[in-house]
């Protein structure tokens, strides 16, 4: 196990005071917050800074800590020595902060466990984790309330999951394969892991973000109690051609000189197959023309917007390049006569 | 392994039309009704229907909820400070979108 610098992860010195912990903390939480941030490796950053603040802004942890960690450095193998907690009482169980459910202290690392983990027990906190799956999301959230009570009914937790689809799959409608985990404890009070596949259909017409619901699909009840539901958020896979808002979705569709300025029926390819548009005369390269209707299917469907982008024709060949110039002779064309005017 | 076929079990499309009860969105984020309906009044989620009764939220209130109760819990922001939070993430979402690097 590796020995974690928890002053290092917050970027304060070893002396620092409480108040300079949290200050430092707080700051690096809002950069970090994976709800806000866009760094790469914000999820990871911000596990280890609730970890290591969570010993830090405790002075009965962060003395334990400091004794324990005397001499040892970040990454260094770490064995805690037995006994060492002699003398300490930690309050309140491992976890202090306030509404951690244990899905999110599960996150702690095996180091901040061995220290202060589990055998100092959950308190009441029970447990019950949920969530994840084969299709490229993962993703749970319970406070595990479900096993405090014993022998009464109990309604199953509501069972939550991100489900990746192609656009394509919005047009058609989709079936997709899930593995979702859940946490069980046994007759002997164990903790075991529980893993349900499930095949659910995705509706046609579902759009970026969408929610959607399968009702008694959750964790089983307990006692007699009703099943949890099951909630799937709809994420589209990043598609390089398409680009989606709400229903409507933008396609870019390059062009020749010659189709934007005399007008053409092209074919645009979409999601759902090809259609024929006609460019109108006279376009240029940007230009947004609307194909009413064909965006996501849904009471209204949405709209595909079509931006034309004008792609030239090298100019290697000899001929090709003379009719460039017989074209700048007979067009007598300069597209920077606004700029020159000074308007 | 057993795969459940649920692919003919009806799906509550939770955006088309709000369908979610208070009773529902409580349980789904593990939070209490008291504490949505601060949310309603600060305008954080916005349900159909005029009595507490009568009220439905759309699924989009879900993940609402559970940002502003993670803001809350990891950054101290008050309701007011994730209000605004939330606004400003849609508004960087919908311009990160419009240049295409969603």
């Amino acid at each position: 196990m590796e020995f974690k610098d928890y002053y290092a992860v917050l970027g304060v010195e070893r002396d620092a005071t409480q108040d300079e912990i949290k200050r430092a903390y707080r700051k690096l939480a809002r950069k970090y917050h994976p709800d806000v941030s866009k760094e790469a490796d914000a999820d990871a950053r911000f596990k280890e800074l609730g970890e290591a603040y969570e010993v830090l802004k405790d002075p009965e942890k962060r003395l334990a800590y400091d004794q324990v960690g005397r001499g040892q450095r970040a990454g260094q193998d770490f064995r805690p020595p037995p006994d060492w907690d002699t003398g300490f009482e930690f309050r309140g169980g491992g976890y202090t902060q306030e509404g951690y459910s244990r899905e999110d202290s599960a996150a702690f690392s095996d180091f901040f466990e061995s220290l202060f983990g589990q055998r100092r027990g959950f308190g009441s906190t029970g447990f019950g984790s949920t969530g994840f799956g084969s299709d490229g999301f993962t993703h749970g959230e319970s406070d595990g309330a479900r096993y405090r009570t014993r022998g009464a009914s109990v309604r199953g937790e509501d069972h939550h999951a991100k489900v990746a689809i192609a656009l394509e799959d919005a047009y058609r409608g989709a079936a997709r394969t899930l593995t979702l985990q859940s946490g069980e404890i046994d007759e002997q009070g164990r903790l075991r892991s529980r893993h349900r596949t499930l095949k659910v259909r995705i509706p046609k017409g579902v759009k970026q973000g969408q929610r959607i619901r399968l009702s008694g699909q959750g964790e089983p009840g307990l006692g007699g109690g009703p099943a949890g539901d099951l909630y799937l958020e709809i994420e589209f896979e990043p598609h390089q051609r398409y680009q989606v808002e709400g229903r409507d979705v933008t396609v870019k569709l390059p062009v020749a000189p010659w189709e934007a300025a005399l007008g053409a029926t092209v074919t645009v390819p979409m999601p759902e197959g090809s259609v024929e548009m006609k460019i109108p005369p006279d376009s240029q390269s940007g230009r947004r023309l609307r194909l009413k209707g064909r965006g996501i299917p849904g009471q209204p469907p949405g709209d595909c917007y079509v931006t034309l982008e004008v792609v030239l024709p090298s100019a290697k060949r000899d001929d090709v390049k003379a009719a460039y110039r017989q074209l700048a002779a007979v067009a007598g064309f300069n597209p920077r006569a606004d700029a020159e005017n000074g308007s | 392994m057993t795969i459940h076929d649920l692919t003919e079990m009806p799906v509550d499309n939770l955006d088309e039309t709000p369908v979610l009860t208070l009773g529902e969105l409580c349980r789904a984020c593990t939070v209490h009704a008291e504490w949505i309906i601060e949310l309603v009044d600060e305008g954080i989620i916005e349900p159909s229907g005029r009595r507490r009764e009568q009220w439905r939220f759309y699924g989009a209130s879900l993940h609402r909820v559970k940002v502003v109760k993670r803001l809350q819990r990891d950054l101290g922001v008050n309701l007011a400070g994730a209000a605004l939070a939330l606004e400003l993430m849609d508004e960087v979402a919908r311009l990160r979108q419009r240049v295409g690097e969603s």
